[in-house]
């Protein structure tokens, strides 16, 4: 029943890279395109003729075993990594000449798979450093104390509240991020990355080490963040049922390679996907 | 309880600011009624320069997160060209506070300069280049100004490198003398500006830290990679830090300078940096206070104990690999921690039973 097919080899599924745009955003400008992206570390070929589209309102899953490379997609994305080969186009604008803080200022946020907070910081500092390129005022108008940065502080205050209310985490606005409870840095992890004011967002195994219930929340929360902001999703994610409850398109990685776009449906019927995941299925 | 916790960051500013104007006012009064040991009195200023130095080194390992081991350098700059400055305008600025005031803004804007030219290389790289980059600067800054022959005259600064070519017209002065440094200085330090500048320090200190700037600064320190991520620029901000520490390091070079009638480099040696640098690792990383109130310490110590100076550097080498294994070790964290909950409770007991207010759970 297995199908046996060479890893370099398109499998079943012809990949036209715009395949599972929603119908809603077809008619605009998708959010991120890439084209034949790759990469290599030495001989290592992580990342290898990676093809994706991504609608400006999607919820996009990005899956695949271990070591996939799905982590490595999102440092090119990122400009954590320089790609080797092909191109990324954000909001139809090649991004090859920016660094990482400009892919951020033009509208890539993220969240990192091993967490990254500024742990010294409290919670709403974290926050606000994820308004540091909305707030105007410079170093002198800060240490003077200047009127503009009163109000900038004030406003930054409030809208630093307002994201952290999107997961109830108001009142631990003063704790320190590294002080948290493991499941509530992940979500702060996602509000900092809002506060950026992002077109796309990332999130790397967003669900991870989290308990059921508390994925159940943070499930819908990725759908309410989606429609308030009206922003793309791409996620990394290991749990099927989040991943095939919420995304509207799924991309399944191994080696490097795609071996499978499309819906939730199709990924789950399609036996190259089954096999990455399972292994090559004994006979009985 | 939330509001307690919002206060605390202002809390601990207030409380420092409070100390220093406390010790100053204190120091005063007792300075002035004569009540003061001459040795202690001698040693004001002395204690005002090193604590500015603390704070401001402080400012670059405990705020931005980089080891700087020539913080002496920068202080050498500082008071080599705040000094130039003071005896420059000895004769077309009468009153002294002023010429002092000018001095160490002298001393502070080249400091800045030399801190911003080792920075455009050094803080585009990752890693512990600055420490080594600003352990050799140290070491230059230091033969440079042996070697630095700046004289003045009508025709304005004559400068040369290891001899003396400056070609003074009569009337002019030579102000560096090589090895012989400055020489009959003035002495128009004053502990009240030692005071104002530790607390401009400590203003724009505690103001950059709780700014948009400070944050991005604690914020590469904290997680590098997840503030390019939010769009924090490194360089700019690691230089924004380094420069001002390098600025501040200035002045309380040139008020230190200006204490003395003789400036030479050797006063500010690679010893001196480790010095400092022990201050601000024994006070603690990014705490004001601890970096102030170690370098007043450790200022007065030797001094106050000179047959034992010769062990001087074992104490202090001794002490350094102390703390930095008590606050390395969690057993002996904790045992602090413990101390610390025990004190507390006594003193909430305390307090409740004075004031017969329910203990809080
Ligand atoms: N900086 C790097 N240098 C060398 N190899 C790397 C680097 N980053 C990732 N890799 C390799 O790329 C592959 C993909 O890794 P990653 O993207 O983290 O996988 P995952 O899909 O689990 O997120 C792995 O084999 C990993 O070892
Ligand atoms: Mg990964």
């Amino acid at each position: 029943m297995a199908k046996i097919f060479s890893k370099n080899e398109s499998p079943l599924v012809p990949m036209p890279s715009e395949a599972y745009i929603p119908q809603r955003d077809l008619n605009k400008t998708p959010v991120l395109e890439c084209r034949r992206l790759g990469i290599n570390f030495g001989g290592l070929v992580a990342v290898d003729d990676f093809n994706l589209i991504i609608g400006r309102t999607e919820i996009a899953g990005l899956i695949g075993p271990n070591g996939a490379g799905k982590t490595t997609v999102f440092n090119l994305l990122t400009k954590v990594y320089q790609p080797t080969k092909g191109t990324i186009l954000l909001n139809g604008q090649d991004t090859h000449d920016m660094n990482t803080v400009q892919v951020c200022k033009a509208g890539i946020a993220r969240t990192f798979q091993n967490i990254r907070l500024f742990n010294n910081l409290s919670v709403e500092d974290n926050v606000k450093l994820g308004m540091h390129n909305s707030i105007q005022y410079g170093m002198v108008r800060g240490i003077f104390r200047l009127p503009s940065y009163w109000r900038q502080e004030k406003s930054a205050h409030e809208r630093a509240m307002e994201l952290l209310s999107i997961f109830n985490m108001e009142d631990m606005a003063n704790t320190k991020a590294g002080s948290l409870p493991y499941g509530a840095q992940r979500r702060l992890e996602i509000v900092r990355a809002l506060a950026t004011n992002p077109c796309l967002l990332l999130l790397d195994e967003p669900a991870a080490g989290m308990n059921p219930s508390e994925t159940a929340e943070l499930m819908e929360n990725i759908v309410k963040i989606r429609d308030t902001f009206q922003i793309a999703i791409l996620l990394i994610e290991h749990d099927m049922n989040l991943v095939m409850n919420i995304c509207e398109g799924i991309c399944v990685l191994n080696f490097g390679r795609i071996i499978a776009k499309g819906s939730p449906e199709d990924i789950q019927a399609n036996p190259a996907v089954i096999e990455a995941y399972l292994g090559k299925k004994k006979e009985a | 309880m939330t509001v307690k916790r919002i206060s605390k960051n202002t809390r601990t500013t207030f409380i420092t600011y409070g100390f220093v104007a406390a010790a100053f006012a204190v120091l005063q009064v007792l300075n002035s009624s004569g009540d003061l040991s001459p040795l202690l009195s001698g040693m004001l200023i002395p204690i005002c320069a090193w604590v500015v130095m603390a704070i401001s080194l402080n400012l670059t390992v405990g705020i931005l997160g980089e080891l700087s081991l020539g913080h002496a350098g920068f202080m050498s700059v500082g008071a080599f060209m705040g000094t130039t400055a003071a005896i420059a305008l000895q004769r077309s600025v009468e009153s002294a506070p002023l010429r002092l005031a000018i001095a160490i803004v002298v001393g502070a804007v080249f400091a800045a300069i030399v801190g911003f030219l080792i920075g455009i290389p050094v803080l585009r790289l990752n890693g512990d280049y600055l420490a080594i980059v600003t352990l050799a600067f140290g070491e230059i800054i230091k033969s440079i100004f042996t070697n630095l022959y700046v004289g003045i005259d009508e025709r304005g600064f004559h400068m040369s490198l290891l001899k003396d070519r400056t070609d003074l017209l009569p009337g002019g002065k030579l102000i560096i003398a090589g090895p012989m440094g400055i020489g009959g200085v003035e002495r128009i330090s004053t502990f009240i500006a030692g005071f104002v500048l530790i607390m401009i320090c400590l203003i724009v200190i505690f103001n950059l830290v709780n700014s948009r700037a400070g944050r991005a600064i604690m914020a590469l320190r904290d997680n590098r990679i997840a503030a390019e991520s939010v769009g924090i620029s490194v360089t700019k901000y690691k230089m924004m830090a380094f420069v001002t520490s390098a600025a501040m390091a200035g002045g309380a070079g040139a008020l230190f300078a200006l204490n003395y009638s003789t400036v030479v480099a050797n006063k500010f040696d690679f010893n001196n940096s480790i010095l400092v640098l022990v201050f601000v690792v024994l006070g603690g990383l990014g705490n004001m206070l601890g970096s102030i109130i170690a370098a007043a310490a450790l200022t007065i110590l030797p001094e106050a104990l000179r047959q034992f100076a010769d062990y001087r550097m074992l104490v202090y080498a001794i002490v350094l690999i102390l703390v930095m294994l008590g606050t390395n070790n969690p057993q002996i964290k904790n045992a602090f921690a413990t101390c610390f909950d025990w004190l507390k409770g006594v003193f909430r007991k305390q307090s409740a039973k004075v004031s017969g207010e329910r203990k809080e759970v």
